[in-house]
């Protein structure tokens, strides 16, 4: 055995080596921006459940995966492997949509990613959601529905300049979701139609999100005057707990009905709400936001890190993807913004346009935004409640906007 | 797209901006119609729940009027409102609360008037 080429072999394998071979300095830029995203999580609180994990997972796959290594050392130390997943979804290939292949030859990510390939994480973490919501004042106030639909208002703008940007419908339609500001519907889309753009649209989608306190305020002041903003909202009437277990039954039936192929979201949003509102299943309830949602958050989380592997992600389409995000978000405000001063107008003064803002989903972000905008106009404002009804009729409207995408490119 | 496989094909502006606006039409059209469901359930509960309640006032008119529930543990007596509705006044606390960092029942409040 000579120790000199066993020392020089044990370094080529190293990933120091990566760094320096072809196009390792693509990795080097990756950690330093997983690094970067750490630093947002961590530091700055934006949006920590999920980020830290994705700025992890970003991490761990950019330290183990270089394209410029031979690819038997990738396939052996890698724990997410881009190649694995090109042949799953390559029609051509002998693994086209071939779970077995990728279990037998894939790392530790590749194998949590199947939950998100499979759309298994974002319906089950809407499942949590569903159990941590109240939908009461949006049943006390059916008419926020219709600010939860105006706020789509990015999704279809963002989705129509990403075509003109070049982009297929397929991947604008992944794009354009960004402006729904709901996480798990942007993951679920982007894994059916667009896979390839995940980590950039997750990582977008997420930061976005974070960053609503200082996205929306400046077009909500632009937008409305001093006088709407001052709008007192009368009390909300009380929901009875029968009209809460009734309403996910209904919505579930009719909105599944209507347009399938949200069935996996909307099915499981409510029934999580299902399990909070009937008081018989509270142990479950407890389960699917607690346990199952934690659990599931870390593994969308480091898995959709995961995607974000350096020769795909250091593209100039991501920067075009974080700039057609923000777009996206900025349009479905100002959609639910004018949605809301049309309420103002009709009612004769008695909506504050302000909660239409809160129509863009982001729980409970966004509704915390109005509630802070009209106490800032009028001290006594209390829009809190208000807001949450077009706040949770944006999270229903974005999974419609989903399925319908869906129902259109996913074919 | 570079060294990436795009997944679907590339679209004319006009199927896109049709596409677009039949989405939000889509999600419009479906908001409104489940708007109009929770409408119609919501009158639907009120009817049934207000045919029991007069019949239950009914019998109800002579007996006496309840006596005043016990305060839940760790109440610190009573508080006054003042043209503040239960609701706002539970909602203030409890953010008055968050804001001190302290347990609702370790903090006394005296009254709650609404500043008009």
């Amino acid at each position: 055995m000579n120790i000199v080429d066993t020392v020089s072999s044990l370094g080529e394998q190293s990933g120091f080596f990566g760094f320096i071979a072809a196009d390792g300095w693509k990795n080097i830029i990756m950690v330093i921006i997983a690094f970067g995203l750490l630093y947002l999580g961590i530091k700055k609180e934006f949006e920590p459940l999920l980020l830290v994990g994705i700025a992890f997972g970003c991490l761990l796959v950019n330290i183990s995966y270089f394209p410029g290594l031979p690819a038997e050392l990738n396939a052996t130390n890698a724990l997410y492997h881009p190649e694995l997943w090109d042949a799953f979804l390559d029609s051509s290939s002998e693994y086209y949509h071939s779970y077995g292949h990728i279990m037998s030859h894939g790392g530790f990510l590749d194998i949590l990613y199947i939950g998100v390939k499979a759309g298994v994480y974002p319906s089950l973490i809407f499942m949590g959601i569903g159990a941590m919501t109240d939908f009461g004042p949006l049943i006390s106030n059916p008419k926020s529905l219709l600010l939860g639909a105006a706020a789509q208002m990015g999704v279809f703008i963002a989705f129509f300049i990403a075509v003109l940007l070049g982009f297929t419908g397929n991947q604008a339609a992944s794009i354009g979701i960004i402006g729904g500001a709901d996480g798990p519907t942007a993951i679920f889309l982007t894994t059916k139609l667009a896979p390839e753009l995940l980590g950039a649209i997750a990582i977008a989608a997420y930061s976005y999100m974070a960053l609503i306190p200082m996205i929306q305020p400046p077009f909500m002041r632009l937008l409305t005057t001093e006088k709407e903003r001052s709008v007192k909202m009368e009390q909300l009437h009380e929901v009875t707990k029968t009209e809460k277990i009734i309403f996910p039954i209904v919505v579930t039936a009719f909105i599944v009905l209507l347009i399938p192929s949200t069935a996996p979201l909307i099915g499981c949003l409510m029934l999580g709400n299902l399990f909070k509102e009937t008081g018989l299943t509270d142990r479950l309830s407890d389960t699917a936001q607690n346990a199952m949602m934690n659990i599931v958050t870390i593994f969308l989380g480091i898995s959709v890190g995961a995607t974000t592997v350096a020769s795909k992600f250091l593209t100039v389409e991501t920067l075009k993807i974080v700039g057609l995000g923000l777009a996206a978000f900025i349009c479905s405000t100002i959609g639910g913004l004018l949605a809301g001063k049309v309420m103002y107008k009709l009612t004769g003064g008695k909506v504050n346009p302000l909660i239409g803002s809160a129509g863009v989903s982001a729980v409970p972000m966004a509704a915390r935004i109005s509630q802070k905008e009209g106490q800032r106009a009028n001290p006594s404002n209390f829009l809190l409640m208000h807001a949450m009804g077009p706040n949770v009729a944006g999270v229903i409207g974005s999974a419609i906007a989903a399925g319908f995408l869906l129902a259109v490119f996913g074919g | 797209m570079g060294n990436i496989t795009a997944s679907g094909k590339p679209m004319g502006i006009g199927d896109a901006l049709l596409t677009a606006i039949l989405g939000y039409a889509v999600v419009f059209l479906g908001l409104v119609l489940l708007m109009a469901v929770v409408i119609i359930v919501g009158k639907a509960m009120t009817k049934k729940s207000s045919v029991p309640s007069e019949n239950a006032a009914v019998k109800e008119a002579p007996t006496a009027a309840p006596a005043e529930l016990p305060k839940a543990p760790g109440s610190a007596g009573g508080i006054k409102l003042y043209g503040t509705p239960e609701r706002d006044a539970a909602m203030v606390m409890a953010i008055v609360a968050d804001r001190m960092g302290k347990p609702i029942n370790e903090i006394r409040f005296i009254s709650i008037k609404e500043v008009k």
